[in-house]
């Protein structure tokens, strides 16, 4: 990788001076990952370049599982096959940078003091940077800081030119700054376009990230996404960083949004970002809880719990004396424990909350015997002819005195604005269904196996589409139970 | 000397006051491990051993190994002075739970010298006054033991006839497993006696008749055995013809009988007790009328001689009236004689005021075949390996028999409806049931055994696959087998190369292969294709990746799918291979077709860095080697990594074709794997290919052949043919090929150990896409030459030996349950971790 800075300033070539590196001279540093090299393709009076180019051991890279000199965490390199961190810049772009010019990045120098502290005519330029967010990510990071920004994004194959542009971008940065105050931009943006670390983050990164920001991260109307992605998203981490920031700041405002990769945020799903749909999510919530208390069940299952943000609403409610969530991704199931802080509760709370590894298409005898079933927003995943094993499963092994079933209204998509024509609201969702189908699918399910049922929906009823959520309450025919099976 | 016979699987309490001797009985007559011991209980759970305050705990622990040893089918002597009453209780349960029958053995020794053995005991503490409570303990406990349900009582009085004892295993009466049959089996008779001659004698057995004109014996000319299922009387027109036919053949040796309900409501009424005349049994007792009273004694006796159940062949079958869960084979107790006769009821009756009766052989999962009467239905079904046969003769149906072990049935018509049934004759479950599977087949830590090997699946892979195979894969009852992962060949020390074919003909050669095929490697995507004539018991077919996904989606699987029927059709494999499905291995090509995002986000990825990138960096140091700086070294390394770049960039790029639906799209196949009622694992890669040609050859266009090269590996000149053969092969873009056994997918060693299938051997450029455009740099080769093979031979093993398994599942037609637990294993296989690369 490389990175390259070129100065007009007159005599250019005092620009070996700041940086301590003589320009007639080529020189070596190792690093952890290979070796850092500094020369000058262009050294005269009128302009002077400095290179620093990182030439990366591939072996002492992250790359397959199993290898034992890999250091890297997951993420950082592009995949367990190939990856492109010998070409691309970032973070171990900015470790050679401390570690070659260390006393440019703070400031000294012990021939030139007085240029070191001056605004200089400068131009930077990486010609391969993994910008996630896109070229105009790099505007908005750099451009605050007295950069004018040229980010021309790279194609990904001039073979196959419909595939479009890669994730990089050549970018070219130019201005007047200080030689310190530009390095240390370099420092800490570059990998934080990246989007990703070659070391495991500590938490004496903040220290590091708050020295190397000094003077302009606190006023940087993107140091919320600046200090969350240079933290690698570690909220807690994140969190400290800012509250400090704050403290540096005249007047406090809300940190700026991360809007643009909600994916990686570690926040809730996008789709909460809408709050009409998070009110959606608590309603769906409550009107699930509402048919139960109805049904007077004790005894319930949360089948599809995922996270357990219905579980935790469960588990509040005294009248629930037991309480299984069940799922088939232990994940969810990891993810829904912490959520219930099952560890921390005292045993006799705890005895009523279960967790199971469950998949609903598998008769499952340890789901037998409860009063009610939940299936909030979960029949969607599965395929449709997965279907009629999970309604054996649920309607007719595990036969719950009372079936809640949520699903989305394919109708209502068209009030979702960005919702195209014939997307569905999740990427997961193998189907959504209009009312008529899902009328139809409850009606035979619950003739099927002795049901009754009673149709609903939540949130506003639209006229002419319904609500944006169709709701069904099955209650067992227990005098047709048994010959129905 | 007193022999005391004890059944072979029983639960045996020693009686007996502290020192009796049962200890040293239970030494001198039983194995060590099948003797559980009080005081051993009372050391595990107190460390001590007479530490009394531990009584409770001890005997819990007790009871608890006891239970599990009588649940696994094991002999247990418990080794306790079992002298009251509320101890015994608890093992006269346990051995109920268990359905095993409890003996007694009273060991009964004059008090001096009970008391001289404790006195010498350092350890035992109590006083005479314990011994004299426990003398009275005893002499009340005689009378009792029968009552409170010990089946058998053997009482050894004094030290000599203890001393004296030997102890003789007899067999249950339902242990005929010394029986290999050959058997036909007869389903519900019902008095239907014309019938009944009608398929013995199609069946082949010859009628011996009396003066009387009728039928007393039958017997088959090659020695088969006929076994009836109960039910011979009621309601048809000749119970007593039936009675005479069944009761002269098991005289004679020729056939072996269950009892039926209908039975038992006759023997009862026989002998005497308020039976209701209803369901057919007013007829019987008509017709019985009429025939002397020795006919009527010798049919009273031979229904009471009835064993309600029989174990057969070895294990392998199992016949009883209504059926029998798995627990309840080869046990003996009251309940399992009552779900033997009646099956297993919810306790309610249905709109026809009949009990309605729960479909145990839903659940059923054991290997033993199960044949049974009972419930009428119009077809017989094989329902996870159990089958009824009761067809309904007597309505109007008709009289089945299965002959085992060939699995046929043979059926004749009724002549008439002798008897309308209660309620119309429907199936007893939902249209094969046996596609319902339990989360309990498939989750867990699980050993399996096959014919091919055995392996445990830890439960966290099974945790794994069950995500994998529960939201993303095919239905199992489609999902029928799954490529196993293959591994490459040695790796190679020829200068420049990772892997070389030198290396996958050593590694043959070494296994003790001697001829081999090498196939081209085609770069796609592994496509699994079930592909069936016409829509059927696998709904058409379906395509699927190599982790059981369908392959594109519905519209273009379809569209695929059809394709192959229409070539299959051509090439007239249907009628030459005698099937109406068949399942191929194939690839489907190009990659970009089903890869193009992982293509585009990594690979090209990669490239497009290296081509920004390589080309900055040497301008930047061309201008600095015309500064005259010492650049030179860095320079060329950095050329090299561009032409390194190039190349790679040429490797993936190879792989991408334009597809537009199913435009573009070819499918290579190179085995074909099953078929009805056939795995053809057994065929050689010769016969493979030669179909794969005659698909190719049906539709030139969408199928694309695999090129072959036959290697004898003792013919170095065909070695290296085979060598240049692979160079110009991946010269050309290639990935590389596949090294086989030529005998076929199930391939042996001479030793008898399974073959590795497959070994792959990746052309050099290829590689570049797989460990980095660089790899080929003698440090990084280095390196890499250190990877280890060995986890994913064993992972590769052992998925192959699954799928075989799998593919002899499927042509046995076993139940859904076997086989999805096969396939389900690949899966959870494949969450092994291994270097993904390899």
């Amino acid at each position: 990788m490389l990175l390259t800075l070129t100065t007009t300033h007159r005599p250019a070539t005092d620009l070996g001076h700041l940086l301590v590196k003589h320009p007639d001279r080529v020189q070596s540093f190792d690093l952890p990952a290979g070796t850092a090299h500094v020369f000058y393709p262009e050294a005269d009076e009128a302009r002077c370049t400095a290179a620093l180019l990182v030439e990366v051991d591939p072996l002492k890279l992250g790359g397959g599982r199993g290898r034992r000199q890999s250091t890297a965490p997951e993420g950082f390199t592009l995949g367990q096959y190939v990856n492109d961190r010998p070409y691309a810049a970032s973070s171990l772009l900015s470790s050679a940078l401390t570690k070659v010019f260390r006393s440019a990045l703070r400031g000294e120098s012990r021939d030139r003091p007085e240029l070191a502290a001056t605004d200089l005519p400068l131009t930077v330029r990486v010609p391969v940077l993994r910008c996630r967010g896109g070229a105009e990510l790099a505007v908005r990071v750099f451009a605050p800081l007295g950069w004018t920004v040229t980010a021309t994004p790279v194609p990904l194959d001039e073979t196959y030119p419909d595939w479009g542009d890669s994730r990089y971008v050549d970018l070219t940065l130019s201005g007047t700054l200080r030689l310190a105050d530009a390095l240390n931009h370099l420092y800490v943006l570059l990998p934080v376009l990246d989007d990703a670390k070659h070391y495991w983050v500590a938490p004496d990164e903040v220290d590091k990230l708050l020295r190397a920001g000094s003077g302009w991260l606190a006023d940087h109307p993107e140091r919320g996404l600046i200090t969350r992605r240079y933290l690698a998203h570690r909220r807690a981490l994140a969190g400290a960083a800012l509250a400090r920031l704050a403290e540096l700041r005249l007047a406090d405002e809300p940190p700026a949004d991360d809007s643009v990769d909600p994916g990686t945020a570690g926040d809730a799903p996008a789709g909460d970002a809408d709050p009409r749909r998070a009110s959606l999510a608590v309603r769906r919530r409550e009107a699930v809880l509402a048919a139960l208390r109805d049904s007077g069940a004790s005894r319930v299952l949360d089948l599809g719990c995922g996270g357990g943000a219905l579980l935790t609403a469960l588990a509040a409610d005294r009248r629930f004396t037991e309480v299984v969530g069940v799922d088939v991704a232990d994940r969810s199931l990891a993810m829904a424990a912490r959520r219930l802080r099952l560890d921390r509760l005292p045993e006799r709370q705890r005895d009523r909350i279960h967790l199971r590894q469950s998949a609903l298409t598998y008769r499952d005898d340890r789901l037998r015997g409860y009063d009610a079933a939940v299936l909030m927003e979960v029949v969607e995943h599965l395929d449709p002819p997965r279907l009629p094993a999970l309604e054996d499963a649920v309607f007719g092994h595990a036969r719950p005195g009372t079936v809640v079933v949520t699903t989305p209204n394919v109708e209502y998509n068209v009030r979702y604005e960005g919702l195209g024509p014939g997307r569905f609201r999740h990427a997961d969702h193998r189907f959504e269904w209009t009312r008529a189908e899902f009328a139809a699918w409850v009606t035979r399910v619950a003739a099927a196996h002795g049901y009754t049922a009673t149709i609903g929906g939540v949130g506003d009823d639209d006229p002419e589409v319904g609500t944006p959520t169709q709701l069904a309450i099955f209650t067992r025919d227990d005098r047709t139970e048994e010959t129905s099976r | 000397m007193t022999v005391l016979d004890i059944p072979e699987l029983a639960l045996v309490a020693l009686v007996g006051v502290s020192g009796a001797g049962k200890s040293t009985f239970a030494r001198r007559h039983f194995a060590p491990s099948q003797v559980l011991s009080s005081d051993m209980f009372r050391g595990l759970v107190a460390d001590d051993e007479n530490d009394q305050s531990a009584s409770a705990d001890a005997f819990d622990a007790l009871h608890h190994v006891a239970g599990i040893r009588l649940r696994r089918g094991r002999l247990t002597v418990v080794d306790a002075t079992n002298l009251q009453p509320h101890a015994r209780a608890g093992l006269i349960r346990v051995a109920r739970e268990h359905d095993v029958l409890p003996v007694a053995i009273v060991l009964d020794v004059p008090e001096t010298v009970a008391w001289e053995r404790t006195e010498a005991r350092a350890d035992r503490t109590h006083g005479r006054q314990v011994l004299t409570r426990m003398r009275r303990d005893l002499r009340q406990s005689y009378g009792r033991l029968a009552r409170e349900g010990f089946r058998k009582v053997h009482v050894l009085h004094g030290v000599e006839e203890i001393d004296a004892a030997e102890v003789r295993y007899e067999k249950l009466f339902n242990d005929r497993r010394e029986l290999t049959g050959p058997f036909d089996i007869v389903g519900d008779v019902h008095g239907c006696r014309a019938e009944l001659e009608a398929l013995l004698s199609r069946l082949g057995y010859a009628l011996r008749r009396d003066d009387a004109g009728r039928p007393v014996d039958a017997s088959h000319p090659a020695g088969r055995t006929a076994v009836f299922v109960g039910d011979l009387v009621d309601r048809g027109p000749d119970s007593p013809g039936v009675l005479r036919l069944v009761m002269g053949m098991v005289a004679a040796g020729h056939a072996i009988c269950v009892p039926g309900n209908h039975e038992q409501k006759l023997l009862r009424k026989l002998r005497g007790r308020d039976v209701r005349l209803t369901h057919g049994l007013a007829e019987t007792m008509a017709q019985l009328a009429a025939e002397p009273a020795e006919f009527v004694a010798g049919a009273e006796a031979f229904i009471d001689g009835l064993v309600s159940h029989y174990v057969l062949d070895g294990g392998r079958l199992v016949v009883a009236h209504a059926g029998l869960k798995e627990a309840y084979h080869g046990r003996a107790s009251g309940r399992v004689r009552s779900f033997a006769l009646y099956g297993e009821t919810t306790g309610e009756t249905d709109e026809y005021g009949l009990p309605v009766r729960y479909p145990w052989a839903r659940d059923y999962r054991g290997s033993a075949m199960v044949v049974y009467g009972h419930t009428p239905t119009p077809e017989p079904e094989w329902v996870n390996n159990t089958i009824c046969l009761d067809t309904g003769c007597v309505f109007g149906g008709t009289l089945t028999a299965l002959r085992y072990p060939e699995k046929e049935l043979v059926a004749v018509p009724a002549e008439r409806e002798w008897y309308a049934p209660a309620r119309p004759l429907v199936p007893p479950a939902p249209a094969r049931p046996d596609t319902v599977l339990d989360v309990a087949d498939v989750t867990g830590r699980r050993h399996l055994t096959h014919a091919y090997g055995s392996l445990t699946v830890p439960a966290e892979n099974a945790a794994a696959a069950l995500e994998v195979m529960s939201r993303y894969a095919l239905d199992p009852g489609r999902l029928v087998w799954l490529p196993p992962t293959m591994a490459p060949c040695s790796t190679s020390t020829v200068a420049g190369f990772l892997e070389h074919p030198a290396q996958a003909f050593a590694d043959y050669r070494a296994a003790g292969a001697d001829r081999v095929v090498c196939e081209d490697k085609h770069m796609g995507s592994r496509a699994v294709v079930l592909v069936e004539r016409e829509p059927g018991r696998f709904g058409g077919g379906a395509v699927h990746t190599r982790t059981g996904r369908p392959f594109f989606g519905p519209p273009l699987d379809d569209e695929l799918l059809a394709r192959v029927r229409a070539a299959v059709t051509t090439a007239g494999l249907w009628a030459e291979l005698d099937t109406d499905w068949l399942l191929l291995d194939t690839e489907l090509l190009p990659w970009s077709a089903k890869a193009g995002g992982l293509i585009r986000e990594q690979y090209a990825s990669v490239g497009a860095a290296g081509r920004a990138a390589l080309p900055a960096v040497l301008a930047t140091l061309d201008a600095a080697a015309g500064r005259g700086l010492p650049v030179d070294g860095l320079r060329a390394r950095m050329a090299e990594r561009a032409a390194e770049v190039t190349a790679y960039s040429a490797a993936y790029r190879a792989y991408v074709g334009p597809t537009d639906g199913l435009r573009g799209v070819t499918l290579a196949p190179f085995a074909v794997l099953a078929g009805a009622g056939t795995s053809y694992a057994d065929r050689d890669h010769g016969w493979h290919l030669a179909l794969a040609d005659r698909l190719r050859t049906a539709d030139p266009e969408f199928f694309t052949p695999t090129r072959r090269l036959v290697v004898e590996l003792a013919d170095e000149a065909a070695v290296s043919a085979a060598t240049d053969w692979w160079l110009t092969l991946t010269a050309a873009g290639g990935e590389g090929m596949v090294v086989k056994p030529y005998a076929g997918l199930a391939a042996r060693s001479p030793k008898g150990s399974l073959l590795q299938p497959g070994i792959k051997c990746r052309g050099r450029e290829y590689l570049r896409i797989i460990y980095g455009p660089g790899y080929t740099e003698p440090a990084q080769l280095a390196a890499l030459r250190k990877r280890s093979l060995g986890r994913k031979r064993g992972l590769a093993l052992r998925e192959h030996g699954l799928g075989l398994a799998a593919l002899d599942a499927l042509a046995e037609d076993a139940p859904l349950w076997r086989r999805h637990e096969l396939v389900f294993a690949i899966l959870a296989c494949e969450s092994e971790p291994v270097d993904p690369r390899l």
